[in-house]
């Protein structure tokens, strides 16, 4: 009875399946399907206005700065993503970055540890802090609004705490200061370019592969041809600026690398599952005996250890940490980033990909705005706006959805 | 009154009570269901219908009586031990999620992996999705649309599919066509009929009786409860049924036809 009429996908979104009409893509991008593609627009359409304003906005020399400046805000999305795909939220995120950079320049600098160990401490540390807080959560029931809130105070007090008297701790070592600091040369940029391409080429065919050999719907050969030489020329265009520039950031890798490990996580092991599971409908995920308390504790702690990873890099660019760090707006752009790129704040839908694609919306108009000039007001403003229409956006492709039936 | 064929019940409750507090909500009951065939489970509200089902499934222990499953005495101590011996249940809430296609919702709790990493295995599980809703006649449209997008039938049928994967001998549902249009119902109520004709026993309970009329073999009805009889469809009126329902006499609650959804 199954008539299937649509190449179907791997992953839990049907964002990639291929409308058969111009109507029906129009229709389906309305209610909110090709969220990706719809995040992409939005940046092109920065990206446009901003090199209309401003000839050096889409210069190789701003893009790598662009890289280096999301770097560290990416990274801590990533962890709120997942955070997100169950229904919660995390407002501790910023201060554990800057509680966990803190603990690794205290060590490295005042107490003499070795970089490498240092990060591990630092990232430790947030690994913890994630486990107390989510087991908190879940022990006792509280929303996870409220415990991260009471994170978000007492951690910022264990971080002067940690700082001590001088409230700065400049950083100089080595490996620490290099973390953002690397710049690859335009061989190993390419390498690195080529070998994501073939891998990309090789899961992509190799899925194909095996759902023909199962007797499955399959996209035709066309559509995958066309999806590997459109990741392979992206790939090809961004190695080629950066390395007009000072090379591929190794920030950059790190980031992306961090995208990818966690996107497999979500969509391709049992415990990606059970988190959109959680989030879609907790009650059906407790009968169909998902561990939920184990589930959403993992989650907690993979957010804040992601934070910490996030505040490690913000350190080693600042090549400092001080009272300040993992202040401010780091949690709001954290937090926006995500949603402004599709990530339902409600559980279940989002992908990891949003965390990369988020932060290089609001990163472009933060350094759009730098670069012309304007003042913290217009930048705060103009980014809470694009923040609005994202959830305006998505508030009335929720609603579409639901009207068509496609909730 | 019971229709009695050659073979034994598969799953048999002898002599069953439960109390909870004042209430005694079930009073020695004698329950059993054969495979291949589809009871109607029915009463008025309170009468026991869910008690005595939660006791199949193993949620609850009963104070007094036996659990028979195929023939022999059984311990069971809790839903893991039910669907270990074979029993699946439904409830009427579906416990889908809705963000998750059909395949992510048939196999949520048991995902086929593969390989060292233990990658889940969608190939495998795309497949024996669609061999099972095959089997079933189902009318869900694609494998790997999302359960939200889909009707209330068409989830009600995804549900059921799922207490399938398992390879039950047993399958209890819980009002499956509660809150179903006309044409759903319809689909549901087939799908009722594969799963006999492929021999697994069902217990359907129902507030519809043209529901329980048109699907089963055997209408088992609960009152206060207690047994307050047990019917074969073909010599069992809808008068007869609801006298025993309300316990009142034959000429009472003439108006009520049994064709309300509850």
């Amino acid at each position: 009875m199954s008539t299937v009429t649509q190449p179907a996908p791997a992953g839990p979104t049907p964002a990639d399946v291929i409308p058969h009409s111009r109507a029906e893509f129009v229709r389906r991008f309305g209610q909110g399907e090709f969220g990706s593609l719809r995040v992409i627009i939005i940046l092109a359409v920065i990206w446009a206005i901003f090199q209309a304003a401003e000839s050096r906005f889409l210069t190789s020399v701003n893009l790598v700065n662009l890289t280096l400046q999301i770097a560290a805000v990416g990274t801590i999305s990533v962890g709120v993503v997942l955070v997100l795909l169950l229904g919660e939220i995390d407002l501790s995120v910023g201060i554990v970055s800057g509680l966990c950079a803190a603990v690794m320049a205290v060590l490295n600098v005042k107490h003499g540890w070795p970089g490498p160990l240092a990060v591990l401490a630092g990232v430790v540390v947030g690994t913890a802090i994630g486990t107390f807080q989510g087991t908190v959560f879940t022990r006792f029931g509280i929303p996870s609004f409220v415990v991260t809130l009471a994170g978000l105070l007492g951690w910022a007090g264990v971080l002067l705490w940690v700082l001590g008297s001088t409230g700065t701790v400049n950083i100089s070592d080595s490996f620490i200061v290099n973390l953002a600091g690397t710049f690859f040369d335009d061989v190993t940029g390419w390498g690195i370019g080529l070998v994501a391409v073939a891998a990309f080429a090789a899961t992509t065919l190799n899925g194909r592969r095996r759902r023909v050999a199962a007797g499955l719907e399959a996209p035709p050969a066309a559509a995958i041809g066309l999806r590997i030489a459109v990741v392979a020329v992206a790939m090809a265009a961004t190695i080629a600026i950066v390395n007009a520039d000072r090379g591929l950031p190794l920030a950059l890798v790190i980031l992306v690398g961090f995208v990818l490990l966690f996107q497999w996580i979500t969509t391709r092991t049992r415990f990606g599952r059970y988190i959109y599971a959680v989030g879609g409908n907790i009650e059906a995920a407790r009968r169909a005996g998902i561990p939920v308390d184990k589930v959403r504790i993992a989650v907690f702690a993979l957010s804040s250890t992601m934070a910490a990873c996030g505040g490690v890099l913000a350190a080693s660019r600042l090549l400092a940490v001080n009272q300040s760090s993992g202040g401010s707006d780091l949690l709001l752009l954290a937090i926006a980033g995500p949603v402004i790129a599709g990530t339902s704040l409600f559980g279940g839908r989002g992908t990891v990909w949003s965390a990369l694609l988020g932060s290089l919306v609001i990163g472009s108009i933060s350094n759009g705005m730098d670069l012309l000039a304007l003042p913290s007001e217009d930048k705060f403003m103009v980014t809470g706006a694009v923040l609005l229409l994202a959830v305006i956006i998505d508030a009335i492709t929720g609603s579409k959805r639901r009207q068509a039936g496609r909730v | 009154m019971s229709v009695m064929n050659a073979t034994a019940p598969l799953l048999e409750l002898r002599g069953v009570s439960k109390r909870f507090g004042a209430v005694q909500a079930l009073d020695d009951v004698d329950f059993g269901v054969r495979a291949g065939e589809v009871i109607g489970l029915v009463g008025d509200n309170g009468a026991g219908k869910s008690t005595l089902v939660k006791v199949m499934s193993g949620i609850y222990s009963p104070d007094q009586g036996e659990y028979r499953f195929d023939g022999e005495p059984r311990t069971v101590h809790g839903p893991n031990d039910a669907t270990r011996l074979g029993v699946a249940t439904v409830y009427q809430d579906l416990a889908l999620c809705d963000n998750l296609d059909v395949v992510e919702n048939l196999f949520i709790g048991s995902e086929v992996t593969t390989g060292p990493l233990h990658v889940l295995d969608e190939t495998a599980m795309e497949q024996r999705s669609r061999e099972l809703l095959k089997t079933l006649s189902t009318t869900i449209p694609s494998v790997r649309s999302e359960v939200g997008t889909m009707s209330g039938g068409q989830r009600q049928q995804v549900a059921i599919a799922r207490s399938l994967l398992g390879e039950p001998k047993v399958v209890l549902l819980d009002e499956p066509t509660a809150a179903l249009g006309v044409p759903q119902t319809r689909q549901v109520l087939q799908l009722v009929r594969n799963l006999r004709d492929r021999g697994l026993a069902v217990v359907l309970i129902s507030h519809n009786l043209e529901n329980v009329f048109e699907v089963c073999d055997r209408i088992f009805v609960m009152r206060l409860g207690r047994r307050a009889g047990d019917f074969g469809v073909d010599e069992a009126t809808h008068e007869q049924i609801i006298a025993a329902i309300t316990g009142l006499g034959l000429s009472a609650k003439a108006g009520s036809n049994g064709g309300e959804n509850a």
